[in-house]
């Protein structure tokens, strides 16, 4: 299992603070999270809504939401394959090249994400209609996400061959925590950075439901395969297209 | 045969005298909220002009409506395979700056200003930062031809025109004008409906109105971009898209949308069609020339006893096909043929139809003594002379197709020849009778059209349909225990976010 390296720092394990960060808070967060965004769909689904502000300022949007988007989705998706199929990333990482080639890729989407995020929070403090539609929780989750993918870079670049150890150590205790058996010994020794991006991510998720990132709940996944127009009727049953 | 019923919608042009009241009389119901100050549901266009939000009509600029691609028909400006790209950023979203910036004025100023030598003036301060502003444009910048060397020189309608008749519509003596009131058109095949990514957009089965769902509203934009007309707006404070709803909570209690309504020359009119459903995928990818007679075809005759009983079939209710038969917009659009759609070739089948305007009448002048027309020819001589050339009406209202637009006004003026004839009686009633059927029309028709454009009662102008809500109730509820327990529906306020 060590045939990689493994950036455990000499530090004395089983601190209670750790257990309180790496165990409390995640379920603490998880609860919040999904009561909360459930309970803001069904009471109040109006405020479901990405709140787009490109009808306002249309040429800066471009460079801050367009690589924003691409490069946090293909990192999340990154994350995501790192803790479902630890094993397949371990065994992909196993030939030098292909790890470079991984350990690149995602470098180069944590920059794409870092400059389309940077673009936008410029925007959003220098155009006076984009401030005009800033809530004080717009603010929060830029600070927050601009720290998330601050760390993120220093760790990609500073504790390398984190698509290995991610598969190794944090993969594990992810799944510890989703099957209730939470383990946070291993997490308890890894550098401050490493630390720090992973309690970003669990405030993120806290203040997800109280934010515009819910958006991300309710992307248009039907219209792939829905008929073009959408026909609704008082008695039938509702349609799509042409039927009565 | 798959018969559905529509309520749809006239406007006589050569009635409208640009008042503006419809705007009032929607903004005060509908869209004097924040973020919704920039929008217009109803707004009235000088023509020739730019229009709101400016240059609307060329598409070339805002990529709205279908275009045929090989035999399928496809949105200019998104699509399932572009929606991936166009989420993140609409490259085809018209920005605030193409509608107007909203402002009011610091009243306050006026007030408290400390005395001094000059008079206070109230600053305009804009309604989306609340900072001063200079304003640049607004919705009616070229108003009754204001400044129209810079604003109407880019009306996309004049494409097709030749210079000199370029020259002749700014001439000083013949200058031209004429008013274009627009609402949404609840269009057959929609292209704010097909272009909805949330599938928030959707037509009314039983009566036609296109909707946004508030709350399945996610502020993706696409409706925005892929409406033709420019009807969709984005309200850039809640979030959610906006549009006419053709005052259906009006509708649904037996009255008139307020904009028809209120409207001071009496140019509108409202009525149930019927239509065939199924052939609305196939006749929208005609070519350009054959959309306008296509659209007629599948409006059915409500008198029809086969059409009747395919709508019975259908379910359409007893009380709509009769309607259907009182029907003005039936009448104008199909049995007088003299109402045309707007820029059918942007492919959406609007359902709302505008008689093009006769103004201003010429007539012709011997030894400076105004003839009247004692010959056919002289009836319909004015034609080519008018000061709105055939080509920019038929640019607006037939494809480009002269011959169409001839046909309306040859028929508009034979009318009044008749009824001049009738009444004056300087044109001989035979002259008058030989002009109307060489307009393709008759005595009988000439009087059924005199009377529905002069003198229409307010329930012939509007055929409203019953709307018949408590058959929805009916399939969860009884609609008399309903009405006693409900309010208005949806009152939380429409805030931002949480």
């Amino acid at each position: 299992m060590n045939n990689f390296p493994l950036p455990i720092a000499a530090a004395p394990a089983g601190l209670p603070i750790d257990d309180v960060l790496f165990v409390v808070v995640p379920y603490v967060v998880l609860a919040l999270f999904f009561v909360m965004t459930i309970w803001r769909y069904v009471k109040d689904k109006f405020s479901y809504s990405s709140f787009s502000s490109q009808f306002l300022e249309n040429q800066h949007q471009f460079w801050g939401s367009v690589p924003w988007h691409y490069g946090i989705l293909a990192l999340v998706a990154g994350h995501l394959i790192g803790f479902l199929f630890p094993r397949e990333v371990l065994w992909w990482n196993a030939v030098p090249a292909r790890l470079y080639i991984m350990e690149t890729g995602a470098l180069i989407f944590g920059v794409t994400a870092l400059v389309g995020l940077v673009n936008l929070i410029i925007r959003r403090a220098i155009n006076e209609r984009i401030r005009a539609v800033t809530s004080r929780m717009d603010v929060l989750i830029l600070v927050l996400l601009l720290l998330q993918v601050l760390s993120g870079l220093y760790v990609a670049l500073f504790t390398r061959w984190g698509t290995s150890w991610f598969a190794g150590v944090l993969s594990p205790y992810l799944w510890s925590l989703f099957t209730l058996r939470p383990d946070a010994s291993a997490v308890a020794l890894l550098p401050w950075s490493i630390k720090l991006h992973i309690l970003g991510a669990y405030a993120i998720f806290g203040v997800f439901p109280f934010t515009r990132l819910v958006h991300v709940l309710v992307v248009p996944n039907h219209y792939l395969w829905r008929r073009a127009q959408v026909v609704m009727w008082n008695v039938r049953k509702n349609s799509t297209g042409g039927g009565k | 045969m798959n018969v559905r019923s529509q309520i749809s919608m006239v406007f006589h042009l050569d009635k409208c005298i640009g008042c503006h009241t419809c705007s009032v009389a929607c903004k005060n119901i509908w869209t004097d909220r924040k973020g919704t100050e920039y929008m217009w549901f109803n707004n009235v266009e000088t023509k020739p002009g730019t229009g709101y939000p400016t240059q609307w009509e060329d598409q070339g600029k805002y990529h709205g409506g279908w275009e045929v691609s090989g035999d399928k028909l496809r949105l200019r400006s998104t699509g399932k395979g572009r929606i991936v790209t166009n989420i993140f950023h609409n490259p085809h979203l018209p920005t605030m700056d193409d509608y107007y910036e909203p402002w009011t004025y610091k009243y306050e100023d006026l007030f408290n200003a400390p005395a001094g030598t000059d008079q206070p003036t109230a600053m305009p301060i804009s309604k989306v930062t609340g900072k001063y502003i200079d304003i640049k444009a607004g919705p009616n910048w070229d108003d009754d031809l204001g400044g129209s060397p810079i604003y109407a020189a880019n009306d996309p309608n004049l494409s097709g025109l030749g210079e000199e008749q370029r020259q002749q519509l700014q001439a000083l003596e013949r200058l031209v004008l004429f008013y274009f009131p627009r609402i949404c058109n609840h269009c057959l095949n929609p292209a704010c409906v097909a272009s909805c990514p949330s599938g928030a957009l959707y037509k009314r089965g039983e009566d036609g109105i296109v909707l946004i769902n508030q709350k399945r509203c996610r502020a993706w934009r696409s409706c925005v971009a892929a409406c033709p007309y420019k009807k969709t707006y984005y309200n850039w404070s809640t979030g959610k898209s906006e549009k006419c709803l053709l005052c259906y909570p009006r509708l649904e209690t037996g009255q008139a949308p307020a904009c028809f309504h209120s409207c001071v020359g009496r140019i509108r009119y409202l009525g149930v069609l019927l239509y065939d459903a199924d052939r609305i995928a196939e006749i929208a990818k005609l070519p350009a020339d054959k959309l306008v007679e296509a659209q007629r075809e599948i409006i059915l005759d409500p008198n029809d006893p086969n059409v009747i009983a395919e709508a019975r079939r259908c379910g359409v209710h007893e009380s709509v096909i009769e309607s259907a038969q009182k029907s003005p917009v039936y009448k104008f659009v199909k049995v007088w043929k003299i109402a045309l759609p707007p820029h059918i070739e942007y492919r959406t089948l609007p359902m709302l139809f505008y008689v093009p305007p006769l103004l201003p009448v010429l007539g012709q002048t011997d030894n400076n003594v105004y003839e009247n027309g004692q010959d056919v020819a002289a009836i319909f001589h004015p034609f080519d002379q008018q000061r709105v050339p055939m080509k920019y009406l038929a640019n607006l209202f037939a494809c480009g197709d002269e011959g169409k637009i001839r046909y309306v006004l040859r028929k508009l003026m034979a009318v009044r020849a008749f009824k001049r004839a009738a009444t004056v009686g300087d044109i001989p009633m035979a002259t008058a009778l030989q002009a109307l059927s060489q307009a393709d029309s008759s005595d009988s028709e000439a009087e059924d059209i005199y009377r529905m454009t002069a003198l229409p009662t307010f329930a012939q102008r509007f055929v409203i349909p019953p709307m018949h809500r408590e058959e929805a109730i009916e399939a969860f509820k009884d609609p008399q225990d309903h009405k006693r327990e409900v309010g208005f529906g949806f009152t939380a306020s429409p805030k931002r976010g949480l």
